[in-house]
């Protein structure tokens, strides 16, 4: 039993399983959907039927290259596929397609952001190509349900150095690829419906008393969420930690090796696994019913020319170009779709934080309604730019432009003329204005004096005011004009 | 050198396969799959020095095909030569969960 602290070192590598968003799957032409009726999209190749041919699907090979060419890796060259010995039920082939000794993409990096603002460099080992088993359904007492629809569909498999040295890195690099992956349009990465996949490897290295001790590599299969990952993380290190105190000789890497454990959502805990006897011994060999693939130079670059800027490229550059808080360059960079809207509008001569404000305005509020990214609710970039110009000449207050926003979406039309069609337009019209704000100091003679007097009541009375006079427009005066007239009428200057 | 299958080897290899054997059977597989592999094991002989190793018997490469959807079979053609079904889902001996 060892007392005191010792010096803990987290180790943990992490594989992630990526369901590719292809429209087929990865060996023969059924459709790649989740949520159809059971053993609907099945055919005799991904039935593992005798006799049939696989063919590989070039959209899959392709995005598997983008990514881990996004992931800095050595991409494309001469790849191969491997049989690997898989026997359940959810692949019925008795093995799985994957890539061993010849993967599509190695040795790469990626750069995470983490809380506290740092950035963290994790290396990247190899990305691989592999086909998805099928889902067993385990609702019956003496059977269980196989549904194939997923057997086959196209994976990759990302596997990490174990660079990552806690719970929250883990979670952070996750997070990441989860948005790079969807950023490259290579994977839809929903968690709900399974398309990313976490196996981390976790062990420690412990300093004490002068010699530094290892734990056993623990696996932790099949974690379908950012929340059970870093969960299970945290708790292998507790555990590991435990075991070694109790034992610091006997529970080491050289005397234990390597453990499969599973995770338990109820008991947020790992729970042993009883060792499948041999699991580990897959017995790759080559494919022989699928050619090799050469991708030479001319069609890496063109993958490559499609990779374009990255996530946190194009956060840094809102930052710096936008003068955008942190805050918002991060929520307008969680997908390119809606980055490359504001984009558009800025390039159409819109003014970034008008344009900003709207997406992350009514925009964000409508995706949020509808849990669609906010490129999604069918904003086109003339419009946001023309909406986001009409505000900066203040054509529009932004009360109105809220609803031309939701009304231009609706219809596809030019939010000058559903603007003019409304009577949201702003009145600018100086005589006009200048009726309304004489009514309202008229009518409220007591919040005049809190203006005049100046002091403490003084910003609220003139809000008060300018909202009288706003009411009286139905919102449709130019605010700065209005504020600009209460100003000159009340003495000038107070605000 | 061709290695030597004794009985333990097989045992373990027909459980990889999920094959059940009987015990005088093991005997018989050890003696045919030690024989298969000094046949083959006459490749050995050959000096493969500077020799670029094979990762396919033909030499063909990049046989991809588009990814446009094709034809599925519908879930009763599909699940026609089942032993055993449970609506259309395939019915087979109980599984543990690995996700638990």
């Amino acid at each position: 039993m060892v007392e005191g602290d010792p010096d803990v070192k987290p180790i943990v590598g992490l594989e992630i399983h990526v369901e590719l968003h292809t429209a087929t799957k990865m060996f023969c032409r059924c459709p790649n959907r989740f949520g159809d009726p059971p053993n609907s999209n099945v055919c005799p190749v991904c039935l593992g039927m005798p006799g049939v041919l696989p063919v590989m699907n070039r959209k899959a090979l392709e995005l598997g290259i983008k990514v881990g060419l996004a992931l800095n890796c050595s991409a494309g060259g001469f790849s191969k596929w491997d049989r690997k010995g898989y026997y359940y039920p959810d692949l019925p082939k008795n093995y799985q397609i994957s890539q061993y000794d010849l993967p599509i993409c190695r040795d790469g990096w990626i750069e995470v952001p983490l809380d506290d603002g740092a950035v963290k460099k994790v290396r990247i080992r190899r990305a691989h190509l592999e086909e998805d088993a099928g889902k067993n359904i385990h609702d019956h007492a003496d059977h269980t349900g196989v549904d194939l629809n997923r057997a086959g569909v196209p994976l990759l498999e990302i596997v990490s150095e174990p660079d990552i040295n806690s719970s929250h890195e883990a979670g952070a690099y996750a997070r990441a690829m989860q948005r790079l992956v969807r950023w490259l349009g290579a994977s839809q990465a929903n968690m709900q419906m399974g398309h990313i996949r976490f196996e981390p490897n976790i062990n420690l290295h412990i300093a004490s008393a002068g010699k530094t001790y290892k734990t056993p590599i623990v696996e932790v299969k099949n974690l379908n969420s950012f929340k059970a990952l870093e969960a299970a993380v945290a708790f292998e290190i507790g555990r590991q930690t435990e075991e070694w105190r109790a034992d610091p000789e006997g529970f080491s890497l050289e005397k234990l090796s390597k453990q499969n454990r599973g995770w338990d959502d109820v008991r947020m805990a790992t729970v042993f696994q009883r060792e499948k006897e041999e699991a580990h011994d897959y017995r790759y060999f080559p494919e022989p019913d699928l050619a090799p693939v050469e991708v030479g130079e001319t069609w890496l670059e063109s993958i490559r020319s499609q990779v374009g800027e990255l996530p946190l490229q194009r956060r840094e550059r809102y930052i710096k170009e936008y003068g955008l808080a942190f805050k918002d360059a991060d929520a307008l960079t969680q997908d390119g779709p809606t980055g490359d809207l504001l984009d558009g509008a800025v390039k159409a001569g819109a003014d970034p934080k008008r344009s900003v404000n709207l997406l992350l305005g009514r925009g964000a509020a409508i995706a949020n309604e509808r849990g669609c990214q906010i490129a999604e609710i069918g904003l086109a970039v003339e419009q946001l730019a023309e909406l986001a110009k009409m505000l900066a000449d203040q054509e529009i207050n932004a009360t109105a432009a809220a609803k031309v926003f939701d009304l231009m979406i609706a219809g596809r039309q030019n939010p000058r003329q559903i603007a003019m069609k409304q009577g949201l337009l702003a009145v600018t019209d100086a005589g006009q204005i200048e009726k309304w704000v004489d009514q309202a100091i008229a009518d409220n003679p007591s919040a005049v004096q809190d203006v005049r007097q100046g002091g403490k009541k003084q910003k609220k009375a003139f809000g008060f005011l300018m909202g009288q006079v706003m009411q009286k427009s139905r919102g449709a005066a130019a605010a700065r004009q209005v504020q600009d007239l209460l100003e000159k009428k009340l003495g000038g200057g107070q605000q | 050198m061709p290695q030597k299958i004794d009985n333990e080897l097989v045992r373990h290899i027909a459980k990889l396969g999920r094959i059940e054997l009987a015990d005088e059977q093991v005997g018989t597989f050890g003696r045919q799959l030690s024989a298969i592999l000094d046949y083959v094991g006459k490749l050995q002989e050959l000096n493969t020095d500077g020799i670029e190793p094979m990762a396919h018997a033909v030499e063909l490469r990049n046989v991809l095909a588009d990814d446009s959807p094709g034809e599925s079979l519908k879930p009763d053609q599909a699940l026609a030569n089942a032993p055993q079904r449970d609506g259309d889902f395939f019915a087979v001996p109980k599984v543990i969960d690995d996700s638990q």
